[in-house]
């Protein structure tokens, strides 16, 4: 087994939700991260998949340091990050990058292709010397397929598949270990999609990455994950290897996810295992006691409101999952029985 | 599309025709429609001869990527395009036998929301934001069929109650913000149906949603239309929610419908390179493949579009007679299935 570059270890954020103008109170608190373990692996990639609204984007924003953990701590190469200096963590942040959902807003429309790719080292100066910046950028550019004649162009004379490319570019900038990408493909067409997609496996290759890959689209996250968890709520609700996710979940919540993702192919019509769930997310600002789940699960006992299942992995099925009532079902594969 | 008898449908062959005796016209059939946006950039071709009809109960599906002109098409059968810039320039609308383009603007009006109607991808930038949900859909009532402020709220309880919204009748008086994504998409779906349309075009209904709440809104359209036997017009570029409802697909690249086929052809034996490069380039849940196919370079510039076949560029079948003019016209490739390219009987039987 190949080392762990980043563990995560109760991850906690809560966003402290105020009364009053000038004498604010806390009244409650919106819990988009509630206790996140994950550990990556040396050039794995780890789905991360859900609903809006179940802390995907918020533990983006935690692992890159934009938002610093109510509590809980995050390590890099087994550095715990809350322990070390503010230069020091200056430093360690070149080990994981971002990858941002939105090409058309995350750069920046008044800077050059080349200023954007390039504006890494202006923070970290001392990664490349001034003068061979420019060969940096080229080389980068060259990587994820643009055309280095371009580096003189504006964001917007590009395409929203190239735009990303850019991002991906500036991510790779400082030579991280870990990216981070935060829906990476979600505002692109399918078209586009599969070449950022096949971009992001290549570099991963060639350049030994892991990623952290957040997206709703569950297709997406199989085609390219090596791992998957299950979020919801803030928490983990199933995690896995790919196979054991897709092919063998044993959350309910997992299985409705998976039964609600249309698949192309209409011979399947009216024949695939559906699970549609009643009603909506709950608000994280007031999360059901115990499971998080229970309010729209079929399977909900007593035991449900009261005790919090625990990630762990049980007997008869060897991937970890919180549920009390965990058993395989595959609704992927799975067709109606007559 | 609509005659199979025919080996090549001519682009122009579409003389208006008077309802069909015999059997009724369709609720809805476009023929030839062009529509071009004038920009300071040039003029800009946005819908370049679409045809296609509904049946009643039957589900159309437009699928393409953003740009090709699917929501263009929508909005211009809607009678709701911004008038200019855009310019219908060609082609007939027909309701019923009825052309709804040559019409004025007052009788066009009854059509609209009665006959047909529309469900937008953005509930919340459609809803109007400072009125409550139920004077909202109250309105179509007032206005539309005159009644009076009290009659209409319990029509609007009564079609929130239709779209499984729970506590409607506490709900009515709920403001858009106050409601979930999923929650404001019914609204708008109550919205559509209030009038009883025998047309509903649903352009991207649930792309802004979760897919959990996405089944729950797809299989409720599906309900209603077969409810109430109403034509449903599915816009998205989604191929998997299209496989899972559409009777029929068109598939629109650069304005135009490359591809026009019941929905188990098009999938088991896709006839035209862009629909096939689709298909091949979508990641999918029950099969971990290794590379995607990849659609190769951008879809044209609507100002610029290239000579011949539009997807010439990005095609790997592509030979001289594709780069010239004109535009390769439909093939019948089987029975209710037309494909624009001239290589279809290679693209078809495939490697």
């Amino acid at each position: 087994m190949s080392e762990t570059v980043l563990e995560t270890h109760d991850l906690v954020k809560h966003f402290p939700l105020t009364q009053g103008i000038v004498f604010q109170r806390q009244v409650g608190a919106v819990k988009a991260v509630d206790g996140v373990n994950i550990q990556l692996r040396r050039g794995e990639t780890l789905g991360i998949v859900g609903e809006s609204g179940c802390g995907k984007s918020t533990l983006a924003k935690l692992l890159t340091g934009l938002e610093t953990p109510t509590s809980g701590s995050i390590a890099v190469h087994g550095t715990d990050l809350s322990t070390l200096s503010p230069q020091q963590v200056r430093k360690a942040r070149r080990d994981i990058q971002l990858v941002m959902q939105d090409p058309y807003t995350s750069l920046n429309p008044r800077m050059t292709v080349a200023d954007i790719i390039g504006e890494p080292f202006e923070i970290h100066a001392d990664v490349a010397p001034k003068g061979s910046r420019r060969a940096k950028v080229q080389e980068l550019i060259d990587l994820v397929g643009l055309n280095p004649d371009h580096v003189n162009r504006y964001p917007h004379q590009f395409s929203g598949g190239q735009r990303q490319r850019i991002g991906i570019a500036r991510a790779l900038a400082l030579r991280p270990a870990i990216i981070v990408c935060d829906e990476p493909v979600s505002a692109l067409d399918v078209s586009v999609q599969a070449q950022v997609m096949n971009l992001l496996e290549r570099l991963q290759g060639e350049l030994d990455l892991s990623y952290i890959f957040i997206a709703h689209d569950l297709s997406v996250v199989r085609h390219i994950a090596d791992r998957v968890g299950v979020m919801y709520l803030g928490q983990v609700m199933e995690i896995g290897s790919d196979t054991d996710i897709y092919d063998h979940p044993t959350h309910p919540y997992t299985q409705a996810l998976l039964s609600a993702v249309p698949v192309p192919d209409p011979t399947l019509r009216g024949l695939r295992d559906e699970i549609v769930l009643e009603g909506d997310v709950p608000s994280p600002a007031d999360p059901p006691s115990g499971c998080p789940f229970r309010t729209r699960c079929w399977k909900a006992e007593d035991i449900c409101a009261e005790e919090r299942p625990p990630l762990v992995e049980r007997p008869a099925h060897p991937h970890p999952s919180a549920c009390h009532f965990a058993e395989e079902r595959d609704v992927v594969h799975a067709t109606v029985e007559d | 599309m609509s005659d199979p008898n025919t080996e090549v449908l001519s682009q122009e062959g579409s003389a208006p025709r008077t309802p069909r005796t015999g059997r009724e016209a369709p609720p809805l059939e476009v023929k030839d429609l062009h529509v071009e946006f004038r920009t300071r950039a040039g003029v800009a071709q946005v819908v370049n001869g679409v045809s296609f009809r509904v049946e009643a109960g039957e589900t159309l599906a437009i699928l393409g990527e953003s740009g090709c002109g699917k929501s263009v098409t929508a909005q211009a059968v809607m009678g709701i395009l911004e008038t200019p810039p855009a310019a219908i320039t060609g082609g007939q609308v027909l309701y019923r036998g009825t052309d709804l383009l040559s019409l004025p603007e007052a009788e066009r009006r009854e059509y609209r929301a009665r006959k047909i109607s529309m469900i937008f991808q953005d509930a919340l930038s459609a809803l109007n934001p400072v009125f409550t949900v139920g004077y909202q859909l109250g309105e179509l009532f007032r206005v539309h069929q005159g009644m009076s402020r009290k009659d209409a709220k319990a029509k609007a309880v009564e079609m929130l109650d239709l779209v499984r919204i729970p506590a409607a009748k506490q709900r009515v008086t709920d403001y858009p913000h106050q409601f979930s994504g999923g929650m404001r998409q019914r609204v708008m779906i109550a919205m559509a149906l209030a009038l009883d349309p025998e047309v509903l075009i649903a352009d991207e209904p649930t792309t802004a949603l979760d897919v959990t709440v996405q089944a729950q809104i797809m299989k409720l359209l599906a309900e209603i239309r077969e409810e109430r036997n109403m034509a449903l017009i599915l816009i998205t570029h989604d191929m998997g929610v299209v496989a899972d409802v559409a009777d029929q697909i068109a598939v629109m690249y650069a304005g135009k419908v490359v591809e026009h086929a019941p929905v188990l052809d098009i999938y088991a034996k896709p006839s035209h390179p862009y629909t096939k490069g689709l298909l091949e380039s979508i990641p999918r849940l029950d099969k971990k493949g290794q590379d995607l196919a990849v659609i190769g370079g951008l879809p044209p510039v609507l100002t610029n579009i290239p000579p011949g076949c539009a997807f010439n560029p990005r095609c790997r079948y592509a030979r001289d007679v594709c780069r010239q003019d004109p535009p390769p016209p439909d093939y019948v490739v089987a029975a209710q299935h037309t494909s624009a390219c001239h290589f279809w009987k290679e693209v078809r039987e495939g490697e």
